[in-house]
Order: structure tokens, then C-alpha cells, then sequence
């Protein structure tokens, strides 16, 4: 072996506390980026494979009721290659032992035809037998949540009836990956069911023989989704359609790859951070290094060795560092990828999970690392091979203090400088000297705070927009979704409903929005002025007054529409007689959650020409009553769904608790790895420049704990710089990763309480004290002999 | 303890030579030993030595003949392997970490070859770094001024020569008013003409305030200006000799 290479593997091996610093830091980069890499490419390709192989459709039409002919039509739209009508209804189910209702997604499936679109991955028993009225095929995770096996029975409310229902089947669809229910924000597995059954039997229950309400498609490659939206939105308007959508619309779709594109953009910011962090170390511990060698380094030129061979053995050394720190991160990064992977593919139901990271993500994860490192380092790299030998043996001119900042003036002895002791002087002077490696060493820890702020956020942001959702909107305690519009009459019943304490009606109206090239599909709620359990709230939690006339708009939609107040806009309802009006936009209000708007009761109804209607109904009920309460609702029949506040309340905290804690303990180790490493690093390099110094006062008489606090008291101001640095670094990263996050559905807030800044802190510091604690155990074995002997 | 030796000075009760001085420090079959790997090095093999008070003692020899290491372990750096160490009255053999600390803060001055001055603090501050921890010190600017630097107090070391850096160490050693002052080499980084006026402030601090004074060197003129002359050879101590008439430093020369 080389010599030079001996030396690296011993220099190595000497300065381990301060190659693992670094290692774990590039290790904690390359883990996070290859998590999210892999996690990102498992998702992506489970999605793509799973939708490939179960025919999941590309676009989407419901229609009020469409006679079957008009399947050949659509078939013959360019660019569609498989049509597929079916029998979409939504009913309330029942299953015994279980008391609140339960909203039913009910799909048809077509026994007759095997090539059929959004294939059922069927998990247990079959699919159900051609014109066996009785038979169902359920949605796994339901099935899971209830315990449901095949032979178990369900009774579900179709078109009035109640009918009760055999599970045959236990299944999973494409279509219902993420399976979320109309208006609740979380997949709710015990109170949303997917029920698959015959097409016959439901054409039979909701009235629809030869006809469909629901029709998908697959396209020929290369088609353009919008032309044939268009083209199915002209052929089905005259049968009550409401619209059709691409694939990238579909509900559960949509939350799939909004959850791909916010990995993605993780991704791209987290890793970034420790691998500049990881430079910076890099870089630091280097210096100091070649500092500490300069003799040796000229000893070497004067040997022969060329500057080429001199750059090289250090640039190695950094190598060495990254790779143990690429080798790590491999490997932990293969197990967190997996692990979040599968995470995913519990939260999302697909019944298999592709994950095989292709080297692209190790490779690049690798490169990437390395590269930072070695850019890190180059500088002092590039130092050290320049160094003339004859300077090289020389030591370096002692560090000079002139009269700067915190010289003899700032800290006069008479004035100011009286309230400093000799020791702090020595602190101050240091940082006022490398003022700009004092500030990087602060960012350093700043940053790690930031990140825990950043990850602890979350938790604020969301607890607060639930709150202003669930709490401060809502006074009602369920809302229930009527069949169709129905008169107040209908409405008037459900004040007899056992326990029920008020009732307030609303009118929801399916609408497209055009303003231009721009439009957007949408439900406007009619409410009436005196609405008090579920008026309209702003995302600061105050009630808005929906004007007599006109749209009162959630600012997203307005965004979205390209609109402002005063302007108008096209309403193409997609109901009823569908009448096409222009509206004014009379003002904007903020909320986190979709891209509601809203009318007053009144204005809806003359725009839809009908007499006062609903087909949405709050209710509040008195708890006490609450079974009596459930089992009445269960048997109305115009109900097809209801929400319940607090189960969905329950649920969303819980999904979050199971969820986000993952990821936030992730980020929680990594932010100390990183604060942990830096503070490491800069207190060994501290210790090496200082050693001498501080072996000469361990001589003339200071204590250990007197020398200690001059070690440690640079570290400790520069952390004391580094909290609100953290602080505000951690505010901008919030608000960059939560304005980077902001969709169409949701906009989380950026909401940082006072703990959570209190929290990061505390973890930031231990941090800190820890690893200072570490390094000044080594003051303990200063060798004070040494340095009476020897000069630097 | 330590502090117990202080008073134990102020009674006057401490032990006396047999030629009738008072004894500062005193060793009694003093042994070092080594162990570097597998190789045993004797660097003391059984030294009798009384440092008096306030004479000024040489300690000449030739690298590696153990004065350092005897240096060290007077001044509380380093333990013996056999024999005893007494300050006083106060055996230093068997002390702890701590009570060393306590003994070198309040008792010892130290000079090293190297000054080891802390480069981000001026004279004035250097000195303060000692009186600020000392019992009954000096004021720094008074330190200074009697080793001829009264008018450069505000100067960073990296301002001043090697000269005046060691000069400023020897201000910092005395400042505190120690019981003995242990100099290790304070010429060796030094050229004759700088020395000699270090070594008149040690010559000053030993004559005006009777400062016990203990200097290693293996500049054979320099013993002229000592009131004893400590050889050394191999561990042991060769040959102990009385000027009669100390020289002056300022008439030295090598």
C-alpha cells in the first residue's frame, strides 16, 4: 500500500468522531433523498402498474339517466377506446352491531362482460352471479374495518327499499385507491362503503332498465382527454349530465398524485439542506486539518511529491468520509423507502406494492453527496496542494488580532469592557476573528431548528385548520344528503326525528363556472340568511354574510376563475332545466379546505326556477338520544348519506396521529443528527486550535470547568445566535414547503404555536449540550506538558 | 492542602536546611519513570533536592538528563513514581487533579520556552487572565511595568516581539505574587541580546520581591547570575554549586 494511503486510512481512523459527524450528516441526505426517491418511484409505478393491469378508465361521466344506445355513440367519439355505462347510486347501509349510518358507494359490475374497465381485484370469494338480486361484492378495507366475511350480511336502503345483502366477494378497484367519501376530507373506512352489484338487479332497484348514470372510458394512446370531455359533455348534457372529467379529476387519482407531487418536492428541498450542511463540514474539518499538516504537507513537496499527489490524498480523505456516509445512506434509506412505501400502500388500498428502486435514485443520491462534499472541500484541497514547501514548513503566522471589532476599544477597560473577564474576552475575540465560520456554524444549528419546526408545523397547521373546520363552522352534529331536491315539506319531517334539536335545509347546486378559457366544476350552496348551523366561515373562523344576490366565493375559485369582485361569471347549472346564467361575483372569503361558493337560498332558487327546495340537511341532535337518533335516519328513504361531525373529527385526528408521526420522528432524528454533527465538528475543531492555549491555562492555574466555559462559551453564543436564526429560518421553510403544498382541495395554513418553536428549541439545545458534553470530555486529557515544549 | 501550606509559611514554622534556610520545596528520593511502549525511561532516579526560599536556582543539563520532568513535578504538573515532593509542609506526592489545579493556581508561576501567550488578548489582558483567579495579585499594569512594558500594555501579542512576548509571560507569572516561579528554557526561543533582558526581569522579580525562582537551561553562562547551580547527568543530580557572587544578568552573554 502507498504510504500516503497508510496515512489516509490512520488519519481516517484519528479523526473518527469527526468522519462519523460528517458521514452521518451526508448519510442523513443521501437516506432522505433515496426515501423519498424510491418511496416516489414505488408509488408511481404501483399506481401506473396497478391501473394498467386493472383497466383503470381516463375519463369519467355521470348523467342523470343515459339509455344504453348512447354507448355505441360515445364509442364512436375519436380517440375513445373502451366504453363502459354503468350504475353508480349512493344508498345508506347497514351492518348489524354497528349504529350510526354508513354511506354506500354502490357500482355496478357487468357479469356478462369480461373486458370491463376498473377491473375488481378480487381478494376473497367472487364476483357476484348474474341476476342474484342479493349478492354484493365489498371494498376491502370496509370489509377489514367490520370484520366482514363472505357469507356475512348487510342491509342497504336501495331506492327506498331495504334490502338485505350477502357478501360474496371482498375486492379492491383502481377507481377507489384512496376511498373517500363526498364531503369528508379522510378516507373513513367504516362509515364509507364501495358495494358492487349486479347491473341488472340495480337497473331494476333504481328504475333505470336499458339505461345507465355513469359511464367510463379508456382512450386510444395519444388522445387528447379534453377533446373527448368536450364531445361526451355535448352528447350527454340532454340526459342530466354533470359533467365529465379526466383521470387526473378523479378523486381518488387525485389525491394519489397530489400525495406523489408533494414527495416530490420534499424531496427536492430536505436533501438539498443536509448535503449543504454536509459540505460545510466537510470543508471545515478539512481546513483545520491541513492547518494542523502544513508541515508534514511541505515535508511531502520537499520529498517530490507533486501538488496533483498532494490534492489528491486529501481529496480522498473527503471521498472516504462521503462514501462511508453514501454506504450508510443506502442502506437506510432502502429501509425508511421501504418503509414509508408500504405506509402508502396501506393508507392507499393497493392490493400488491412494486418496490424496486432501480439504481437511478442510489446513484444519484451518491453522486450528488459526493459531489457536495468534494465542492466543500475543494477549497481547502486546492490550499493545501498549493502551498509553497518552504511556507508549508514554516507554521502559519500566528492568528493576529488587531484592534477590530471587540479590540482594545470596544472593550475598554474603564468603559464597556469592564463587565468582561479575561475568559469572555477570549470567546468574543475568537468569533469577532472568524466572524463568517462563527455565522456558518450558527446556520448550521439554525437550520437543523428550522427543520424541526418545519416537521413539528404540521401538526399546528392542521390542528388548526381542523378546528376552524370542525368546530368553529360547524354546529351540526350530521349532515344528510337527500336523493334529489326535495320540497320543505320533506325537509319539515326531520325535526320528528327522535333527539333532534334543529334543522336547517340548504340547497346544493352542481354548476360549471366559465370565465373565459377558463372553467371549473363545482357545487353552489344555496344558504339561507338566517343560516345558524352551518353558515358560511372564512378560514379566521368568522361568519360571512352571503349576499342577496350574486356569488360569494371562496378566493381559491375566484384564483382558479381568474375573477375578482364585481366581475361576472358564466353558471352553466348541471341540473334540473339547466339554465345558463351570468353572475356577479360580489365578494371573496378565505377557507383552507376546496373551492366552494355559495348564494343566498333565494337567489339559487330563482336561478333554478324552482320553488324552495333542499337537498342537503344540518342537523343538530341531542346526544343522549343519539342510537334512536341513528336508527331513524338509517331507515328514511330519500337519505343517501350521512356525515357525522364527530366521527369525522375522530377520524381525521387519528389518520393524522398514524400518519404524520411517522415523518415527524424522521425528521426529528435527522435534525439532530444534523445539529448534533455540527456542534461536534465545530467544538473538535475548536479544541484543536485551542488545545494549546487551553493547556497553558490548565498550567498556570484554571480549573477544568474554568477552561471548559472558554471552549464551550463560543459554542454556546453560537447557538445562542442560532435559536431565533433557527426560528426565522424555520418560519420561511414552513411557509416555502406550505406554499409549495397548496392544491385545489387544501390549503394547509401556516400555523406555528409557541411550543412548537419552544419544542424545536429544546431539542435543538439538548442537542448542542450533548455533543458539547461529548467534546469536553477531552479536555480532561489535555497534555499540559506537551506544551510547554513544543510551539505550535 | 495547598492553602494549609500557605499558612503553614506565614507561621514560620516550615522546615528549615541545614545550612539555616527556609525550604520552599523539597524532594526526597524523587523517581520518574516512563513507559513509552515497552522501553522503561528513567528520566529521575532518586533526587534530594531543597529549592530555598527566595533564591534564584539553575538547573543545568543536558536534554533528557530529567529537569524538565523534576520542573513538572514541583510545579504540580506531573506526580512522581516513588519518593516524596513536600511545598512546605505539604507533601504534593499523592495529591489529586484537583488540589494540583488549586496548588499551581495559587502558589506556582510558570515561564515557558514558548511564552504561550493567548493570542487573542493583550499584555494588560494576559495578565488579568491570572489576577482575576488569584488571591491577593498584583495589578496587571504594575506587573508589566516591572518588566519594562508599562507603556505597550494594549498590544496583541502578535504586535509584539518574541522578546516582549516572553517578558509579558513573565509579567503573567508574576502577577498572581507566587510562592515560586518555575522557568522552563525562558531564553531558548531567544537570541543573547533579548535574553538578557528577560532574564534581568527575572533577576528583578527574584531580587525585589523575593520571589523563589527555579530556571532550567542549558546555557552554561546563564548559571553565573544563580545563587545555586543544579547540574545534571542522566537522571541525577552531578554536581550542586554556591556562587559566591551572583553576575548580573545585564553582564551575561552567549
Amino acid at each position: 500500500m502507498h504510504p500516503l494511503d497508510r496515512k489516509l486510512i490512520r488519519d481516517l481512523w484519528r479523526l473518527r468522531g469527526q468522519v462519523a459527524a460528517i458521514s452521518m450528516v451526508v448519510a442523513s441526505g443521501v437516506a432522505v433523498l433515496i426515501m423519498f426517491l424510491s418511496a416516489l418511484e414505488a408509488l408511481e409505478d404501483t399506481a401506473a402498474a396497478y391501473y394498467e393491469r386493472y383497466r383503470f378508465a381516463e375519463v369519467f361521466a355521470s348523467v342523470k339517466r343515459a339509455p344504453e344506445h348512447m354507448r355505441t355513440q360515445i364509442a364512436a367519439i375519436p380517440g375513445v377506446q373502451w366504453v363502459e355505462t354503468r350504475v353508480v347510486k349512493f344508498a345508506t347501509v347497514d351492518v348489524a352491531g354497528f349504529e350510526e349510518p354508513i354511506m354506500g358507494n354502490i357500482v355496478s359490475i357487468d357479469p356478462h362482460n369480461a373486458s370491463n374497465l376498473n377491473r375488481l381485484v378480487i381478494r376473497a370469494g367472487r364476483r357476484v352471479t348474474p341476476k342474484k338480486p342479493n349478492e354484493v361484492v365489498i371494498n376491502e378495507p370496509f370489509a377489514e374495518a367490520h370484520k366482514l366475511k363472505l357469507g356475512d350480511r348487510l342491509a342497504v336502503l336501495l331506492n327506498g327499499k331495504r334490502r338485505s345483502l350477502t357478501v360474496v366477494g371482498i375486492a379492491l378497484s383502481p377507481e377507489f385507491v384512496y376511498a373517500i367519501g363526498p364531503g369528508t376530507l379522510m378516507p373513513d373506512k367504516k362509515r364509507y362503503a364501495i358495494l358492487w352489484m349486479d347491473r341488472d338487479v340495480l337497473e331494476a332497484a333504481f328504475n333505470l332498465d336499458g339505461a345507465f348514470n355513469d359511464v367510463a372510458l379508456t382512450l386510444v394512446r395519444g388522445t387528447d382527454p379534453q377533446s373527448v370531455i368536450d364531445r361526451l359533455d355535448t352528447m350527454l348534457a340532454r340526459y342530466g349530465g354533470i359533467g365529465a372529467f379526466a383521470r387526473k379529476d378523479q378523486i381518488s387519482n387525485w389525491f394519489l398524485m397530489n400525495e406523489i407531487k408533494q414527495l416530490r418536492s420534499m424531496s427536492n428541498v430536505l436533501p438539498t439542506v443536509f448535503l449543504a450542511v454536509a459540505a460545510f463540514l466537510a470543508n471545515m474539518v478539512l481546513a483545520r486539518l491541513i492547518a494542523v499538516e502544513r508541515g508534514e504537507i511541505g515535508l511531502l513537496k520537499a520529498f517530490g511529491y507533486s501538488s496533483w499527489a498532494i490534492g489528491m490524498h486529501y481529496a480522498k480523505l473527503v471521498l472516504a468520509m462521503a462514501l462511508i456516509g453514501v454506504l450508510i445512506g443506502w442502506g437506510v434509506g432502502y429501509a425508511l423507502g421501504h418503509t414509508i412505501t408500504r405506509t402508502y400502500a396501506d393508507f392507499f388500498n393497493f392490493p400488491f406494492l412494486v418496490y424496486r428502486p432501480s439504481p437511478l435514485p442510489f446513484a444519484v443520491a451518491a453522486l450528488v453527496s459526493i459531489g457536495a462534499t468534494l465542492a466543500g472541500a475543494a477549497g481547502a484541497v486546492r490550499g493545501a496542494a498549493k502551498l509553497p514547501p518552504a511556507e508549508a514548513m514554516r507554521p502559519p503566522a500566528p492568528p493576529s488580532y488587531h484592534d477590530g471589532f471587540l479590540g482594545r476599544k470596544h472593550l475598554d477597560h474603564a468603559g464597556l469592557g469592564r463587565w468582561f473577564d479575561q475568559p469572555t474576552r477570549i470567546i468574543l475575540r475568537q468569533i469577532a476573528r472568524w466572524p463568517g465560520r462563527a455565522f456558518l456554524t450558527s446556520l448550521g444549528v439554525g437550520v437543523s431548528i428550522a427543520l424541526l419546526i418545519t416537521s413539528l408545523q404540521w401538526l399546528d397547521a392542521i390542528d388548526h385548520m381542523a378546528r376552524v373546520y370542525f368546530n368553529q363552522s360547524q354546529h351540526q352534529d350530521v349532515t344528510v344528503v337527500l336523493d334529489e331536491a326535495r320540497s320543505t315539506r320533506v325537509v319539515g319531517g326531520f325535526k320528528r326525528l327522535p333527539g333532534v334539536l334543529a334543522v336547517e335545509p340548504a340547497r346544493a347546486v352542481r354548476v360549471r363556472f366559465r370565465n373565459g378559457h377558463r372553467s371549473k366544476r363545482e357545487t353552489i350552496f344555496g344558504i339561507r340568511p338566517d343560516a345558524r348551523l352551518a353558515p358560511v366561515y372564512d378560514a379566521g373562523g368568522k361568519v360571512v354574510a352571503v349576499p342577496k344576490n350574486g356569488l360569494l366565493m371562496s378566493t381559491k375559485l375566484a384564483q382558479v376563475l381568474d375573477v375578482r369582485p364585481g366581475d361576472t361569471v358564466t353558471v352553466e347549472v348541471l341540473e334540473g332545466r339547466r339554465p345558463v346564467r351570468r353572475e356577479r361575483v360580489v365578494a371573496l372569503f378565505e377557507t383552507y379546505i376546496g373551492t366552494p361558493a355559495y348564494m343566498s337560498a333565494a337567489a339559487v332558487y330563482r336561478m333554478m326556477r324552482e320553488r324552495p327546495v333542499a337537498n342537503v340537511v344540518y342537523l343538530r341532535a341531542d346526544s343522549r338520544q343519539q342510537s334512536a337518533f341513528y336508527k331513524s335516519l338509517k331507515e328514511i328513504p330519500v337519505v343517501t348519506g350521512s356525515i357525522l361531525r364527530e366521527a369525522a373529527r375522530d377520524l381525521f385526528d387519528q389518520t393524522l396521529a398514524e400518519t404524520l408521526w411517522i415523518s415527524i420522528s424522521f425528521f426529528v432524528t435527522f435534525a439532530c443528527i444534523m445539529a448534533f454533527g455540527v456542534v461536534y465538528n465545530s467544538a473538535r475543531i475548536a479544541l484543536s486550535e485551542r488545545g494549546r492555549e487551553l493547556a497553558t491555562l490548565r498550567v498556570i492555574g484554571f480549573t477544568k470547568l474554568e477552561i471548559g466555559y472558554i471552549l464551550l462559551g463560543e459554542i454556546a453564543i453560537i447557538t445562542l445566535v442560532a435559536l431565533p436564526l433557527g426560528c426565522l429560518l424555520g418560519q420561511m421553510l414552513s411557509t416555502l414547503i406550505v406554499s409549495d403544498m397548496e392544491t385545489e382541495l387544501y390549503r394547509v395554513p401556516l400555523v406555528i404555536k409557541a411550543a412548537t418553536f419552544g419544542t424545536a428549541l429544546a431539542i435543538g439545545l439538548l442537542a448542542t449540550v450533548i455533543s458539547a458534553a461529548v467534546v469536553s470530555r477531552r479536555l480532561g486529557r489535555l497534555d499540559l506538558i506537551a506544551v510547554l515544549k513544543t510551539r505550535e | 492542602m495547598p492553602t494549609n501550606a500557605a499558612t503553614a509559611k506565614e507561621r514560620g514554622d516550615a522546615g528549615r536546611s541545614d545550612t539555616g534556610h527556609r525550604v520552599t520545596l523539597r524532594t526526597e528520593a524523587l523517581t520518574k519513570v516512563y513507559h513509552t511502549g515497552e522501553v522503561e525511561v528513567h528520566a529521575l532516579r532518586g533526587i534530594d533536592l531543597e529549592l530555598y526560599e527566595s533564591e534564584l536556582m539553575v538547573l543545568l543539563g543536558p536534554s533528557g538528563s530529567g529537569k524538565s520532568t523534576l520542573l513538572n513535578i514541583l510545579g504540580g504538573l506531573d506526580t512522581p513514581t516513588s519518593g516524596r515532593v513536600f511545598f512546605y509542609d505539604t507533601d504534593l506526592s499523592h495529591m489529586g487533579e484537583a488540589a494540583l489545579t488549586r496548588y499551581r493556581r495559587e502558589h506556582v508561576g510558570f515561564v515557558f520556552q514558548f511564552y504561550n501567550l493567548v493570542p487573542s488578548l493583550t499584555a494588560y489582558e494576559n495578565v488579568a487572565l491570572v489576577t482575576e483567579i488569584a488571591r491577593a495579585p498584583m495589578d496587571p499594569a504594575e506587573a508589566l511595568k516591572t518588566v519594562g512594558l508599562g507603556e505597550r500594555l494594549d498590544h496583541f501579542p502578535a504586535q509584539l516581539s518574541g522578546g516582549e512576548q516572553q517578558r509579558v509571560a513573565i509579567a503573567r507569572a508574576l502577577a498572581k505574587n507566587p510562592d515560586v516561579l518555575l522557568c522552563d528554557e525562558p531564553t531558548g526561543a531567544l537570541d543573547s541580546e533579548t535574553g538578557v533582558l528577560v532574564l534581568e526581569a527575572l533577576e528583578s522579580a527574584n531580587r525585589e520581591l523575593g520571589t523563589t525562582t527555579a530556571l532550567i537551561t542549558h546555557n552554561v553562562p546563564i548559571a553565573d547570575m544563580a545563587d545555586r547551580v543544579i547540574r545534571f547527568g542522566d537522571g541525577n543530580i552531578v554536581d550542586v554549586a554556591v556562587n559566591e557572587t551572583r553576575r548580573d544578568a545585564k553582564d551575561l552573554s552567549w
